[in-house]
């Protein structure tokens, strides 16, 4: 049997099945600082890393495991890091970082409540918007939603696969509710596990310039010590890696590249599920734990003959955009429910063509009971 | 291409001919001195990877011709942590500016010389942030008058070598710009060293720096360099005394303490040996 897929059925932590689903998926570095409730992972790590011939280091701040990942990462190890808001906002300049410098690596973010120190013990889903937007320019990244233990564990090795096909930071967003949820956990046998590693390049390293992309906009990736000899930086650069940060047509160009490579193969990134959506007046949209009573809900409200339905995003970023606007042509309503003040509502009403959107919000901590989430379909009809 | 070239030509990487350095600058100095301190070791060039961070000193790892990393303000060290960490094999340098490595940075070089991370750090301590046009940074002098100091200074500055010593770095040297051979000789010194090891170069900003303290042209901080900075003999930092009106340059500390990335291999290699032995895949409950 395999060091790194324990495969078999557990009764565990969300923040474990996450630390399990890196391993599955080969990653070999993971860097980290304390903080409620993405502790967890850290500690699992600490354990499970040496047994699988890995590296685990506390470094001295979020920054410095970011950056450490980053260096990871291209000394050619599939690189993550785990935290919660305040660490996730010390770490936005080097997720700009990460983008500019094309290095795959995965970020979890067990969400808190905020602003600042917030509320450590308690869920949330407040640093959706900030997962798209906390670093300054234009990117796109890819994020997704787990809801259950088994998806923590899923879904952080579909990240790893993201991060590693596009080259760029993948994040993986679970409430407090879930990093913390102990529930069922199967790891399935290694060759039912589909991984995906980075493209390498095959030309003669004089002829590698380590930022010129093939046809699928992604450029074959080099790690430091094989003889390549490139230079990656943060500044404006050409495609053989120089900086270059005055020409307006070498800066368009690139971050064009950067945010296309990932909207162009949307398609193959974004997850969504679906319930009772076929016939439905109203859906309801939900991610994370909130989906699970939203499913609830519309269960409930499915027996008293309302036609309710449910779109779960499992992908956050890019957004599901095109399933929204489908969808808005056959509802009537969309009901959002969220753990926050207002932030996917705001894609959906973007993407929504005609249909009205109305808004649950629920903040402290607490999830949606599946009652209040019925009671605003009752209310949104 | 004519057949004449530069001897340390093959060490700059191609492409990278616009020099963004003034005139006078030390950095070059320090970059031509680390060139021919990898050309006289012999080294594998492409075991060599060179971190910088943000400002003028941060530019040097682009000129060189191996692996070279530019990260974020400050960030040098953890990237360059990541890299050895991942593949202690690599030789891996850090070279960047006081600003970037003492101010933004300052946490996470008392860090990676306290866990001993065998990587080098060569800082060109210019007295203040050249990139950004002369403000004061952690190593300004007092009563120095800079752009954010316009009634002087009245912090003092930090004494890096004292500061290295005291976090554990197992090799720290300093040198002002004009002891061009000395910072080779340490540059060597430190490249072959286990653990983690540290030069400070006092460099040269005519620009930003001298410009600003009467001494606007490069051979007037060169001269005071000459005529204030003495040789220290003894490997004791207490003597690594740094006034305008005295500069101790030497070598500082060259001890031996067990290196990060060879305590984890040997820790990890325990693990796995004794988890064989025992038949076992993992003693972790999940
Ligand atoms: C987070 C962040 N803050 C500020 C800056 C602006 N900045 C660029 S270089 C620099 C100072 C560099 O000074 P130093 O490290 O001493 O290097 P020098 O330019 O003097 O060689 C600053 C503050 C930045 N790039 N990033
Ligand atoms: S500003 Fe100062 S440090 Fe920067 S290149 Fe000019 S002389 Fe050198």
């Amino acid at each position: 049997m395999r060091r790194d897929v324990l495969t078999g059925s557990y009764f565990t932590l969300g923040d474990i099945a996450c630390a399990e689903g890196a391993l599955a998926a080969g990653c070999r570095y993971f860097a980290g600082y304390p903080i409620t409730p993405a502790t967890e992972i850290a500690e699992h790590m600490a354990r499970r890393m040496p047994e699988v011939g890995g590296i685990y280091i506390q470094m001295e701040d979020e920054i410095a495991s970011i950056a450490s990942a980053i260096g990871a990462s291209y000394a050619g190890m599939k690189a993550m890091t785990a935290t919660s808001g305040p660490g996730f906002s010390l770490m936005q300049e080097n997720i700009g970082l990460a983008v500019m410098t094309e290095a795959p690596l995965v970020i979890v973010n067990v969400m808190r409540g905020g602003p600042s120190t917030g509320q450590p013990t308690r869920g949330g889903q407040q640093d959706v918007m900030q997962t798209k937007w906390g670093s300054h320019g234009d990117y796109e990244v890819i994020a997704f939603a787990p809801s259950s233990v088994q998806e923590m564990f899923d879904l952080t090795i579909e990240a790893f696969n993201c991060a590693e096909r596009f080259r760029c930071p993948a994040f993986v967003l679970a409430e407090e509710n879930v990093g913390h949820l102990r529930e069922k956990l199967v790891i399935p046998e290694p060759h039912e596990i589909r991984l995906v590693e980075r493209k390498r390049p095959k030309c003669d390293p004089k002829e590698y310039a380590p930022f010129k992309p093939d046809e699928d906009l992604i450029p074959p990736m080099a790690h430091f010590g094989e003889g390549f000899r490139f230079y990656a930086t943060g500044l404006t650069h050409n495609e053989k890696g120089l900086p270059r940060t005055v020409d307006p047509d070498i800066h368009a160009k690139l971050v064009r590249r950067l945010n296309e490579k990932i909207r162009r193969h949307a398609k193959e990134i974004i997850k969504v599920k679906t319930l009772y959506l076929d016939d439905a007046d109203i859906c309801v949209v939900a991610y994370g734990i909130v989906s699970r009573s939203a499913a609830s809900a519309v269960r409930l409200a499915r027996e008293m003959g309302i036609k309710a339905g449910l779109l779960k995003l499992v992908t956050l970023w890019p957004f599901p955009s095109d399933e929204i606007s489908r969808l808005s042509e056959g509802i009537k309503k969309f009901l959002v429910c969220e753990m926050n003040e207002g932030q996917i509502v705001r894609e959906v009403e973007r993407c929504s063509k005609c249909s009205k959107v109305s808004f649950l919000p629920k903040l402290g901590g607490e999830i949606h009971t599946p009652k209040e989430i019925l009671s605003a379909i009752k209310g949104a009809l | 291409m004519s057949g004449l070239m530069h001897p340390l030509e093959k060490f700059v990487r191609p492409g990278m001919e616009s020099r963004i350095w003034c005139s006078g600058c030390s950095d070059g100095i320090v970059l031509n001195e680390f060139l021919r301190a990898i050309d006289e070791l012999g080294l594998d060039m492409n075991k060599i990877v060179v971190v910088s961070g943000i400002g003028c000193a941060g530019r040097a790892s682009g000129y060189i011709n191996v692996d070279a990393f530019h990260a974020t303000h400050g960030r040098a060290i953890p990237v360059a942590v990541g890299i050895k960490v991942a593949k202690p094999e690599l030789n891996v340098v850090v070279i960047s500016g006081d600003g970037d490595l003492f101010s933004i940075g300052g946490n996470h070089f008392l860090h990676a010389a306290r866990r001993n991370v065998g990587i080098k750090v060569i800082c060109i301590n210019n007295f203040n942030y050249g990139m950004t046009g002369g403000q004061a940074g952690p190593t300004t002098p007092m009563g120095a008058f800079l752009t954010t100091t316009p009634y002087g200074n009245i912090e003092s500055p930090l004494n890096l070598v004292q500061l290295a010593a005291a976090v554990g770095a197992t090799y720290v040297a300093r040198w002002t710009a004009f002891h061009v051979r000395r910072i080779k000789e340490s540059i060597k010194k430190a490249l072959a060293k286990k653990g983690f090891a540290f030069i400070e170069v006092v460099g040269i900003c005519p620009e930003q720096y001298g410009r600003r303290q009467k001494m606007p042209r490069p051979i007037d901080m060169m001269m005071w360099f000459k005529k204030n900075s003495v040789i220290s003999r003894e490997l004791d930092p207490s003597k690594a005394e740094f006034t305008p009106e005295k500069i101790v340059v030497g070598e500082f500390v060259d001890v031996e303490r067990p290196e990060y990335t060879e305590l984890m291999r040997g820790q990890i290699n325990s693990i796995i040996e004794r988890l064989e032995k025992e038949g076992k895949v993992s003693d972790v409950e999940i």
